[in-house]
């Protein structure tokens, strides 16, 4: 029962995400909104992380598995991709590179110019 | 045989979840990011359906006829599919965590997420502007250093191909994984909170969990950091796409 009160609220989140998706015109997904207002909620005080803790990190744990259905969905477009497959490959290659480095370098100069890398 | 197929409703559900799992205990025995569990289960799952395919009365694309493999596999999987929005929701919870934990780096930790948010959605426009892609192939490459759960939804949201993005994503987290490390020795990034931003924005839960490797310090900023590049993303991802040909 523990599960199923918690999953409760993360439904709810979920829902009033949606509701939200619906009511503002900006093509920002319905989980986006749902985890913000989730996070609003644990960050006032709203609502305590045990209330959704178990089923939140059990749904995270589990999380890959969905990913499955959604990848092998790409037969179905594949003739789209494949003329198109080496730009995709290089772009996701490079664009990789730089994202780390750029990045990288940003949060180091900022922490450097705090003065040392106190972790906290 | 395109009979039985028919009748068992459960079998894409057991396709998905068999092969995932071996996936898992690949990626135990062979330690290495290369058999991340998602890209060995989608392999074999498709490799199963355009095997089957071969057999007489079986498509893969649905006729009028007859429903095509891949559809019924697709709707096999609905069930687990719902359950993307509020697992993606849930990720507010370590999120939350971390906030707590990494409040005194915060801003270093927020400005380097966001310079990579940039830096990723201007990169992907530039080299799709000059390699000629299609718009739908440049909505699909754009959220491809965030985590599935979001980018999958601004993808869709915008006209470009979910089972695309996916593969990219988690393309983009095996090269981050594999090559982080490598990369952070060159540029000299030594502190945890920089590798951990690194490996977060560029690669967020496949380069994360290499990222935990390294310490736990570097998995904690490492997740903060994929959570608030999602996050900078579904921001930027409207305006980012302004500049994208019609």
């Amino acid at each position: 029962m523990k599960y199923l009160k918690q999953l409760l609220w993360v439904i709810a989140f979920s829902l009033a995400g949606e509701a939200l998706q619906a009511l503002i015109p900006l093509p920002i997904p319905a989980a986006i909104y749902g985890l913000v207002l989730l996070l609003i909620a644990l960050c006032t005080g709203c609502l305590k992380a045990q209330a959704i803790a178990d089923t939140a990190r059990y749904m995270i744990s589990i999380m890959p598995l969905l990913f499955v259905a959604p990848a092998v969905k790409i037969l179905k477009n594949w003739g789209i991709i494949a003329p198109n497959l080496v730009p995709i490959c290089v772009i996701t290659v490079v664009s990789t590179f730089i994202v780390f480095i750029v990045s990288g370098l940003v949060t180091q100069l900022l922490l450097k110019k705090k003065g040392g890398e106190k972790n906290g | 045989m395109a009979e039985l197929l028919a009748k068992v409703s459960l079998f894409p559900l057991a396709l998905t979840l068999g092969t995932f799992l071996f996936g898992v205990w690949l990626q135990k025995k062979v330690k290495s990011p290369l058999c991340n569990p998602i890209l060995v289960s989608v392999i074999l799952v498709a490799g199963i359906l355009l095997a089957l395919e071969k057999l007489p009365g079986l498509s893969l694309d649905s006729t009028e006829a007859q429903t095509g493999l891949l559809d019924r596999y697709l709707d096999g999987t609905q069930g687990i599919t719902w359950l993307l929005t509020p697992a993606t929701v849930c990720l507010a919870l370590p999120l939350y965590e971390q906030l707590k934990i990494l409040r005194k780096n915060l801003p270093a930790i927020l400005a380097g997420v966001l310079a990579g948010t940039v830096t990723s959605l201007v990169v992907v426009l530039g080299m799709c502007h000059l390699m000629g892609t299609d718009r739908t192939i440049s909505v699909s490459l754009l959220p491809k250093s965030i985590t599935t759960a979001m980018g999958i939804v601004l993808s869709g949201e915008n006209g470009g191909i979910e089972a695309l993005t996916t593969t990219v994503i988690i393309v983009t987290g095996i090269i981050g994984a594999l090559t982080g490390s490598i990369l952070c020795k060159i540029f000299r990034f030594r502190s945890p909170i920089v590798q951990g931003v690194a490996f977060g924005t560029a690669s967020h839960v496949v380069g994360t969990s290499r990222a935990n490797e390294l310490s736990v310090l570097t998995g904690a900023v490492s997740s903060l950091s994929l959570a608030v590049s999602g996050i900078f993303t579904a921001i930027l991802f409207p305006i980012a796409c302004k500049f994208l040909p019609v």
